[in-house]
């Protein structure tokens, strides 16, 4: 596929290999913030690739991982009516809430369906007008506009019985966290490009400059990766500490600003409860007040849900850079694709089901 | 879930003026995609798109100068 199959080139990536070997003269440890490419450095074995000194840890970029059991449940909770046809990118119907996934309501009997796009889901409102039709919002600003846009055009086409879940988590506020915790290793980020389409980098310059920690807007593919570690390691040497766009066949400084501009129309910022981490300040989006008969926690009666998490999942400090995913006892063990007990394993993007799938030895 | 994907422009439909529409080939693969945040893109360019929705042009030049400086770089060695 182009503009695919030139970044996965052989000859590249043993090009910047070789780079960075040369480049590398003490111990850097750099995290990844999105669970896309934690998944592409585990497919390709990148680590492989890198000089032992240089270590990668997993950022909590992975939007069915932070999705916090609350909002599963009150997704269940919803999906579990009569009069509802509930609605869900593939990936969350298999995460599991404190009892059930959406999967196993489904299997009993209630209409729960995986969509491609937010805009099959007001599709589906338009040709099922007896039904409440909720689409389950969820994912960082890549994502956030495409839910945004479903909401407007839901209120366009004039529909009453259309309304969403709403989960969306930002990344910046979650670097914050991550570097403003006391045990933190993270020498370095590579944030994450397909957020900066939308967003642009503009807001991590402060980020920068107040943790003096070098930040590089990086691609997916191989030579993507790897060339942003190079940067990395070039700031890192270089004692720099910058703000620096690998991925610039895509990402403008500023983004992209008509999604931009609907974020602002659409959505309010607010603090949000990551799963495995806690509330992090003013980082996510609910809809606004004059959105409100979209909102679904507002038209069913989901308030108080109690929650149980396992006892022996270890995702939050997975989730953080802190603990990789074989340190937890039940990895492979009592946790594993077919049957995950955190989200982590669940999704190809999380931390655990890619060592997982691609992790030979450990 | 951020997993966004490069596609061709093979046609674009204005006739709803809030949600501009297009077809978009991903190696053969035709998807409606929307195409409502990128009022300049034409036929036969490149977009990268996410559950439907067009986030930007690939920037074709910038692409192959990448790739480019690259190769330079290793036959530098």
């Amino acid at each position: 596929m182009k503009y695919l199959d030139e970044f996965r080139d052989s000859t590249l990536t043993k090009n910047l290999s070789e780079k960075i070997e040369k480049l590398t003269t003490q111990r850097w440890t750099i995290m990844e913030i999105c669970g896309g490419q934690t998944h592409s450095i585990l497919k390709y074995g990148i680590e492989e690739l890198l000089p032992e000194k240089i270590s990668l840890v997993h950022g909590p970029g992975c939007p069915v991982c932070v999705t916090p059991l609350e909002m599963i449940d009150k997704a269940v909770a919803i999906a579990s009516r009569e009069n509802v046809i509930f609605t869900s990118f593939g990936d969350m119907v298999r995460v599991p809430g404190s009892r059930h996934d959406l999967l196993a309501v489904k299997a009993n009997g209630f209409d729960v369906r995986m969509v491609y796009s937010p805009l099959d889901a007001v599709n589906i409102a338009e040709k099922n007008k007896e039904k409440q039709v909720v689409f389950f919002a969820v994912g960082f600003e890549t994502t956030a506009p495409a839910n945004a846009m479903a909401v407007v055009e839901a209120a366009r086409r004039g529909l009453k019985n259309f309304s969403i879940l709403c989960s969306h988590v930002l990344v910046p506020p979650a670097i914050e966290a991550l570097l403003s915790n006391p045990q933190t290793q993270i020498q370095a980020f590579l944030a994450a490009g397909h957020v900066c389409t939308v967003m642009g980098y503009e807001e991590y310059v402060p980020l920068s400059s107040r943790f003096k920690i070098p930040i590089v807007i990086t691609g997916f593919e191989p030579v993507d990766i790897l060339q942003g570690i190079y940067l990395a390691v070039k700031q890192l040497e270089e004692k720099k500490c910058e703000v620096e766009n690998q991925y610039t066949r895509v990402v403008l400084k500023e983004g992209n600003s008509h999604a931009r501009k609907l974020l602002a129309t659409v959505f309010d910022i607010v603090d949000r409860p990551w799963r495995g981490i806690g509330v992090i300040p003013k980082s996510g989006f609910k809809l606004k007040d004059e959105f409100a008969d979209y909102d679904a926690e507002k038209i069913f009666d989901v308030a108080s849900i109690s929650t149980k998490e396992s006892s022996l999942c270890i995702a939050g400090e997975v989730l953080q850079g802190l603990k990789k995913p074989y340190a937890c006892r039940a990895f492979k063990n009592n946790c594993t694709p077919e049957h995950p007990l955190g989200a982590p394993m669940v999704s190809s993007e999380g931390a655990c089901a890619a060592y997982f799938h691609y992790k030979k030895v450990i | 879930m951020c997993l966004s994907i490069p596609g061709k422009v093979i046609s674009i439909d204005e006739s709803n003026p809030d949600l501009k529409m297009g077809k978009v080939s991903f190696s053969g693969v035709t998807k409606d995609i929307c195409l409502q945040w990128l009022p300049d893109v034409h036929v036969g360019e490149y977009v990268l798109a996410h559950v439907g929705f067009a986030l930007s042009k690939i920037d074709e030049k910038d692409a192959e100068e990448t790739i480019s400086v690259l190769k330079e770089m290793g036959d530098l060695e």
